[in-house]
């Protein structure tokens, strides 16, 4: 196949600064080196790809934007937004590793963490060395997770940890756990360890979706957790949607790189394949539907810049961040779709990465706010009424 | 250890080549530029050197504003400083040299390396001009290196095998692929590049000796021609390329 040409239809790069520009060359080289390659195989076995976690760590993607002190790279959102497209071009799994593991673990860790925890964890999740997960979602609580159910209790010495969560990245390979629970009432971050007594993380079978990536329960049963674990600078449900806030708009992003996969592997397709003694790309058809690709792509790249630019300067709105990851999974979504039709029966096959993109866009598209919850967020902040609360 | 990389911008490998309105040169729009693929080697050797001995590195490259970003990739990979000699116009590889060469021998480096060639114009001639004009010893497509107290000892690829040479500091080196594995430039790297200068320097005697006088590309392959799918068609088909083809 050839290589992999960025998809910039209207000058979009004149608007990125060279260092942008060179992060994203960088990635892609990564990305198509190193992930392409062995994706396939990992996605038909279920497993997640460990060994790109020290090169990744090396070249500096987890918390890309936080400070160098930290061995972070200190870059603006835009760049970090950048660094999610081509690798989520590679696969929404190796993405969502890198999300978890940048916007919420070691975020929060930053944000609402003591100068103790953001020393210890800091640099050792920037090197790689260990692996965070963040716990919110419960098997009762997946959009509204307010009502959650996972509690701690504070026993003087120590907390009292109980309760489960679901569907969480990660989970079975983490070192540490953000885990959100609710203390006398209100939401709090708790950091549990591996090995703490009476937590277990199960990974979650039979997905058919983000095959790449690790999903698991966490069960607590009556897990002691040290005094110096809980967040000290949280308050309430607010804290986690301000982590998942970063997450969806690295999302943004994601579905981008996706979508351009997609894209270059049918409109590649389309010149090649011959029926009927022509080019396919040659029928109307074939062309609408390249033509409605490559305008959305297009669109969906000017929304998240603006957002990442807004974002640089302090004035993004988390409804504008739902707006854009509503968006951009939605079209991702239908372009995967259709670079399937244009692909005829090869779509169904692992030779392309088409049919394992749509798959994972499914998971993305709930994940991280659910399509709906993202267009009620919008619709509240358009209208003024709640329709979900 | 102070070490000099010098780096070429050339068209990405997979750029549509077409030639210029003028004959003589290409047409540069819409092209992407790189670093040098050989080159990219060479500043990881020089990289390593530095993380061996300490010192420096120092990336130079002799071109227009645009080799600036081969130039902030060095930076990215983890170079020290840049050096811009700035000039637009056409040269051959002695004029390159020659400003090269009035460059570096201010800069008074212990190690200077090149790659084995540019993938642009393929002349593979600047190092052993370089060194000639600065007077130092050289050594071209090296494959493996190893220095001691001043001792340099290379492989290098020649045909159907290995030639051992040793050689002493300072030394012009051009190096070939598997030497080393380029890094990818840190994230971090890149921030820092940002941080870094580019110095620019003007170079104004262009003293070039060969003159290009035209262009042209390759002729294009012609279509294909199916002969058949049927085991009938295979006579037909030695038939073809003996008489017409004329190649068996
Ligand atoms: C692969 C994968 C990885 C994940 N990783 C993590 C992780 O690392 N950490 C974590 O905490 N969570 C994670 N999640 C969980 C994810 O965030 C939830 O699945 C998501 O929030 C939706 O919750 P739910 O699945 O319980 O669906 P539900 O909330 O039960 O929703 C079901 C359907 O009802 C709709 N709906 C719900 N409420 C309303 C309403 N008021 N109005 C209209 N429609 C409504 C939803 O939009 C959806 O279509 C992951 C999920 C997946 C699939
Ligand atoms: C799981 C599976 C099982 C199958 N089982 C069988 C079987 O048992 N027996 C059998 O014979 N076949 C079988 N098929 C083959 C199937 O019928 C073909 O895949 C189908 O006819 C499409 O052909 P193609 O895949 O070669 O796509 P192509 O014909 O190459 O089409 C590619 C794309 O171009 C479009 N296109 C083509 N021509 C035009 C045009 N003129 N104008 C506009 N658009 C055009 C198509 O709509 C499609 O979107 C199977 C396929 C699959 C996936």
């Amino acid at each position: 196949m050839p290589k992999f040409k960025s998809v910039d239809y209207y000058n979009f790069d004149s608007l990125l600064t060279e260092e942008e520009i060179l992060i994203r060359e960088t990635v892609r080289e990564f990305t198509e080196e190193n992930i392409v390659p062995i994706i396939e195989d990992h996605y038909m076995k279920g497993t997640f790809p460990m060994e790109l976690v020290p090169q990744m760590a090396e070249m500096g993607m987890f918390g890309a934007t936080l400070l160098a002190k930290y061995g972070c790279a200190e870059m603006n959102n835009v760049a970090y937004g950048l660094v999610m497209q081509e690798l989520e071009r590679g696969d929404s799994g190796v993405r969502s590793f890198a999300s978890v593991q940048s916007s919420l673990v070691m975020y929060p860790i930053y944000t609402f963490g003591s100068e103790a925890q953001k020393d210890y964890w800091l640099p050792l999740l920037a090197r790689g060395e260990k692996i965070g997960c963040f716990g919110l979602t419960e098997p009762d609580f997946g959009s509204n997770p307010g009502g959650m159910i996972t509690k701690a209790e504070d026993l003087n010495d120590h907390y009292l940890l109980n309760g489960a969560k679901m569907w969480i990245t990660n989970g079975t390979i983490a070192d540490v756990a953000v885990v959100w629970a609710k203390l006398n009432g209100v939401v709090h971050g708790f950091l549990v360890e591996k090995g703490t007594k009476g937590y277990t993380v199960p990974e979650m079978k039979g997905k058919h979706s983000l095959r790449a990536s690790v999903t698991s329960e966490l069960i607590f049963e009556d897990c002691k957790i040290p005094k110096e674990n809980i967040f000290p600078n949280t308050s309430g449900l607010k804290s986690p949607l301000m982590c998942l806030n970063q997450a969806r708009y690295g999302i943004a992003w994601g579905a981008i790189g996706a979508a351009m996969g997609c894209y270059d592997t049918a409109l590649n397709y389309a010149l090649s394949r011959i029926q009927f003694g022509k080019p396919i790309a040659g029928f109307q058809i074939t062309q609408e539907k390249l033509t409605h690709m490559l305008t959305e792509i297009t669109k969906m790249q000017f929304l998240t810049l603006q957002l990442g630019r807004l974002k640089d300067k302090g004035v993004s709105r988390f409804q504008q961040v739902s707006m854009a990851k509503r968006n951009n999974v939605y079209h991702a979504l239908e372009i995967g779709r259709i670079a399937r039709e244009i692909l005829g029966a090869n779509g169904i096959l692992n030779e392309y990465p088409i049919m394992r993109h749509t798959a994972n866009l499914e998971s993305v598209k709930t994940y991280e706010g659910t399509h709906e919850m993202h267009t009620l967020i919008v619709g509240e902040d358009i209208t003024g009424m709640s329709a979900f609360e | 250890m102070k070490i000099v990389v010098c780096v070429n911008h050339v068209p990405d490998t997979e750029a549509r080549i077409k030639i210029g309105a003028d004959g003589k040169g290409i047409d540069k729009s819409g092209i992407t530029y790189i670093l040098n693929p050989y080159d990219e080697i060479a500043v990881e050797q020089g990289l390593r050197l530095k993380e061996k001995f300490g010192g420096e590195v120092i990336a130079i490259s002799l071109g227009g504003e645009s080799n600036k970003e081969t130039l902030r990739k060095t930076l990215a990979m983890g170079a020290d400083k840049a050096i811009l000699l700035k000039d637009e116009s056409d040269r051959d590889s002695f004029s390159v040299a020659k400003a090269l060469s009035d460059n570096l021998k201010e800069i008074n480096s212990d190690i200077i390396l090149f790659g084995k060639q540019s993938i642009d114009f393929d002349n593979s001639q600047l190092p052993g001009l370089v060194a000639e004009m600065l007077n130092l010893p050289s050594v071209s497509v090296v494959v493996k290196l190893e220095i001691e107290n001043n001792q340099v000892v290379c492989e290098r690829e020649i045909e159907g095998g290995h030639e051992k040479v040793e050689s002493r500091l300072p030394v012009v080196l051009s190096v070939q692929k598997g030497l080393c594995e380029p890094r990818y430039p840190s994230l971090k790297g890149i921030m820092a590049a940002k941080t870094k200068l580019i110095e620019e320097k003007p170079v104004i005697s262009n003293s070039k000796k060969v003159e290009i006088v035209s262009l042209r590309l390759p002729a294009s392959k012609g279509t294909g021609k199916i002969v058949g799918t049927e085991p009938t068609a295979a006579k037909e088909l030695v038939r073809l390329l003996h008489e017409e083809a004329k190649i068996i």
